[in-house]
């Protein structure tokens, strides 16, 4: 699914946010990303969702190169990659419905179409009953839930969260998470930035630790599940 | 991952899409469906910021309504001045010594010309007469002691030879004639007329083609405003995999309404100026006992108007999602 080799960013400013960095991921794994501020996680989302380019290095997507792809293509690829930002990112004059439905009328999808599948999205995360409310209105969890269906409601086989429980009480935090899980487990692959190192150890996925733009550890589950 | 051959997985992926792909119709008419959404998802959008839209609209509507009013102002003059061809007539005062008989056969001769309409013939005595009612000198006149005037030829040139050139030989010619004394051709201020009406028609053509590029950077302007204003829309829709012709679409269709609206607006500002200024060309016509009529906008001005406006409008926006809508990418 995702395959670094040797993936270097440096940004325009000459900074290196990651420096060689080589990992694969397969497809239905379910990964967190972790490291400490500025070592280089959201740059390396930022490079599978294509908002930034590799500077040195190979980096492949379902075997597409992310480094020599044409900006025309770009779109459709994305949308192979749900994305959920820590700042939820919503459109503050939509309704909740209409925010859920936009991945689906950018792709074109029939009227009928659009309806069933923001509604099943909006059932998953528990929001069917705000449909028709504003961002606003709703608080900093469910702003994340609207931002989690968005992501999900067609269908990509990747989906990528960059600090999805940032500043949502434990409790909430837990709750997102399991969400997550349940997407895993229907076979997406899913890959979490975070820094809530607790949550993680509880989660008991495998983890990659980012230290400086340099991937620092590899950790696989306890139980063994994949090897390695 | 093994290697495949190249065409492989191309053909494997074309026949999935093949077989998940909706058919073509239903392609196509869920295309114009879409568009015609966010036609009127656009028309909406302006609906919310009335005062805001309507002003712009305004603004593009005056500068639309002053070259049409002055076209269709141009249009009337030359539906008055068309009935002043006929205008164009030759006198030919003829030598003092021909007598009445011979200008009675000279005016038939004349009148045989295929370039002639009509001959009037002022006999010796009818120019006197003349000359008496129009200068109110008729007493002075009558202290002379023969009448001093010569007889004269009112030739009207027929319709299919009343251009310039063909008048001007007629005169030639009529000058050749022995009994002729002088031939005068009354129509250099038909000429001057029809000069000054192509300068004016010029004058309406810049000033259009100044206020179509004002409406277009009216337009490019708002829509580079909206643009603007939509940053953050345009970058989230970005991010879920909007094409650049989807971000695009709402922008274009925002000016088509914009150039529509205000064409809207300059048609209802010209019907208006025309009907307060009726009544008094009526009057005035009226009183020059002629039955003129002031040409209303007709439904082919009308329709070419909005054609252009909307086209204005949509080549606005063009130019201005151009520019500013590639510059933003998300970061
Ligand atoms: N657009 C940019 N231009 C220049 N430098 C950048 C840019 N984005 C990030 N950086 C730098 O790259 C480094 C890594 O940033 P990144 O956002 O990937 O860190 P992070 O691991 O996500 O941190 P945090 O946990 O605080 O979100 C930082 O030092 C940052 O200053
Ligand atoms: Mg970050």
């Amino acid at each position: 699914m995702i395959r670094f080799n040797n993936v270097s960013k440096r940004y325009p400013e000459g900074f290196e946010a990651l420096s060689g960095v080589t990992l694969h991921i397969e497809p239905g794994e379910m990964v967190f990303l972790t490291g400490h501020s500025g070592a280089g996680k959201s740059t390396l989302l930022k490079l599978i969702s294509l908002i930034e380019r590799p500077s040195r290095g190979q980096a492949l997507i379902d075997n597409v190169n992310l480094a020599t792809v044409r900006s025309g293509r770009i779109p459709y690829l994305r949308r192979r990659v749900g994305v959920i930002f820590q700042d939820h990112r919503l459109l503050r004059d939509r309704t909740v419905f209409d925010n859920v439905a936009l991945p689906l009328v950018i792709a074109g999808y029939r009227h009928q179409e659009i309806g069933r599948r923001v509604r099943a999205a909006l059932d998953k995360v528990n929001l069917l009953n705000k449909e028709r409310q504003f961002p606003i209105t709703l608080s900093g969890g469910e702003q994340q839930r609207v931002g989690i269906a968005r992501a999900v409601v067609n269908k990509p086989p990747l989906v990528l969260a960059d600090e999805p429980t940032g500043n949502l009480d434990p409790e909430l935090s837990r709750e997102i998470m399991l969400l997550f899980e349940q997407f895993n487990q229907v076979g997406v692959t899913i890959l979490i930035a975070s820094h809530d190192l607790d949550l993680i150890s509880r989660m008991n996925h495998r983890t990659l630790t980012l230290k400086q733009g340099r991937l620092l550890a590899d950790q696989r589950p306890l139980p063994a599940g994949t090897s390695a | 991952m093994k290697r495949a051959r190249p065409e492989r997985p191309l053909r494997r992926r074309s026949a999935a899409t093949r077989m998940l792909r909706p058919s073509f119709g239903t392609r196509v008419g869920s295309y114009f469906i879409g568009n015609a959404q966010v036609l009127l998802a656009s028309l909406g959008r302006l609906y919310r910021t009335p005062l805001t839209s309507l002003m712009t609209a305004a603004v593009i509507g005056i500068a639309l309504a002053l070259p049409l009013g002055l076209y269709v102002t141009l249009q009337n003059f030359q539906n008055v001045s068309s009935g002043w061809d006929g205008a164009a007539q030759i006198s030919v005062f003829l030598k003092m010594d021909v007598n009445d008989a011979r200008a009675g056969a000279l005016a038939k001769k004349v009148r045989g010309l295929p370039e002639v309409a009509d001959v009037r013939l002022l006999t010796h005595e009818q120019a006197l007469d003349e000359f008496q009612d129009l200068s109110g000198f008729g007493d002075a006149l009558k202290v002379l002691p023969s009448n001093p005037l010569p007889a004269v030829l009112i030739v009207r040139p027929a319709a299919k030879h009343s251009n310039p050139a063909s008048v001007r030989k007629l005169v030639e010619q009529l000058r050749k004639l022995p009994e002729t004394d002088q031939a005068k051709l009354d129509m250099m201020w038909v000429k001057r007329l029809y000069t000054m009406m192509q300068i004016a028609q010029r004058a309406v053509l810049v000033i259009a083609a100044l206020l179509a590029m004002a409406v277009l950077l009216i337009i490019g302007n708002t829509i580079r405003l909206d643009i603007q204003n939509r940053r953050d829309e345009i970058i989230i829709t970005k991010l879920i995999g909007a094409t650049n012709s989807f971000i695009r679409r709402p922008f274009l269709y925002s000016g088509l309404w914009y150039g529509l609206l205000g064409g809207v607006i300059g048609w209802l500002l010209v019907a208006i100026a025309l009907s307060l200024v009726d009544a008094p060309v009526r009057r005035l016509a009226g009183l020059y006992g002629s039955n003129f009529v002031l040409n209303s906008l007709d439904a082919q001005t009308v329709l070419g108007l909005l054609l252009f406006s909307t086209l204005l409008g949509l080549a606005g926006s063009w130019l201005a999602v151009g520019r500013h809508l590639s510059a933003i990418e998300p970061t």
